[in-house]
């Protein structure tokens, strides 16, 4: 069995790294054309370590004018579009060891995010505090380093280019699901539908009140509770 | 001083959505459809992010594709992780350099 390291873990969050600092550098531009000054920038970026749910905290906080309902919006955007990392959570707790006890557990969670998610949750052995802890270290730098970057010189960055740049996140994901995909026809059609009906929810125009983050959620599960029901996963084909 | 207050709520609340499920939630599962949905999410969740957006997610969208095909491709070729990502920005690059 493969032994997993803090070592193992900085190696492995290198690639999320670099995908996080290109595609912060983009939050960060988009948080200065918001209003805001590039400490709170930073500050976000630090404390939340999440794209979707930072551009839409953002928008909110560059539209608030009454306070309640800004902080009642706030709550809700959040909740909703990082509910996919509640779900991520009860995931992972599968994958954990015995070092992960209720300290360390709040330790981590600060750092769930889709991409040390998916390379936690998709590695074969069970997972350590240590290697949790040297995954989640250079990709949290990235995300705020990057952020401070697009902050403070974003506006002498093409955009564009920066935009380009974080096509390097989306080749991460490709490269998670689909290996795995060619070998597994339940990960095959889970992959399948989760495409299809995020999808179907983008494009049709009845169902586009559905927010991205709960179009995720719901595709994910309609997608993989299929693939559970049609081909259970049994273990030993691992 | 507002702005602070919501800076707050929303440090909080993405915390929390992460921290209680993951602490409290401890017992392994032994149900096999939920034991197979477990398994199956991640890659189901990364696909259901990935598509349409990734098409979009470039402001310009032969680039993007560009992109798409190139990392779908070494995915099938089973190339590592940082292969396909680095591989997937440089060719979205390129087209849009070329486009522009």
């Amino acid at each position: 069995m493969e032994k997993l390291t803090f070592k193992t873990g900085l190696k492995d969050g290198v690639p999320i790294a670099l995908g996080y600092l290109f595609v912060s550098i983009g939050f960060g531009i988009t948080a200065i054309n918001s209003g805001l000054n590039p400490l709170m920038a930073i500050i976000i970026s630090a404390t939340n370590v999440t794209s979707a749910g930072q551009v839409a905290g953002v928008r909110v906080l560059s539209e608030s004018v009454v306070f309640l309902s800004s902080a009642l919006e706030m709550f809700l955007t959040q909740f909703v579009i990082n509910l996919r990392y509640s779900l991520m959570g009860i995931s992972l707790s599968q994958k954990t060891d015995s070092s992960f006890d209720t300290k360390n557990r709040m330790i981590c969670a600060y750092s769930i995010t889709d991409e040390i998610y998916a390379v936690a949750s998709t590695r074969k052995s069970p997972i350590n505090v240590s290697y949790f802890l040297g995954l989640s270290f250079l990709p949290v730098i990235g995300w705020t380093v990057g952020t401070a970057i697009g902050a403070f010189v974003g506006s002498s960055i093409d955009p564009q280019v920066s935009a380009i740049f974080g096509l390097a996140i989306y080749g991460m994901f490709l490269s998670i699901f689909i290996p795995p995909a060619k070998k597994s026809k339940g990960i095959l059609v889970s992959v399948f539908l989760g495409a299809i009906i995020s999808c179907l929810i983008y494009y049709i125009p009845s169902l586009s009140f559905i927010s991205s983050g709960f179009s995720v959620i719901i595709s994910s599960l309609v997608g993989a509770s299929v693939a559970a029901l049609l081909l259970p996963h049994k273990e030993d084909e691992e | 001083m507002n702005r602070v207050c919501l800076m707050i709520i929303m440090a909080v609340t993405t915390y929390l959505v992460r921290m209680i499920p993951f602490t409290a939630f401890r017992k392994k599962i032994t149900n096999p459809f939920f034991k197979s949905l477990i398994y199956y999410l991640p890659y189901a969740i990364l696909s259901a992010m990935t598509f349409p957006f990734i098409i979009y997610s470039a402001d310009c969208i032969p680039a993007a594709v560009a992109g798409l095909v190139i990392g779908s491709f070494l995915g099938l070729f089973e190339r590592s992780l940082v292969e396909i990502s680095l591989a997937t920005s440089a060719v979205a690059f390129i087209v849009w350099f070329f486009l522009k």
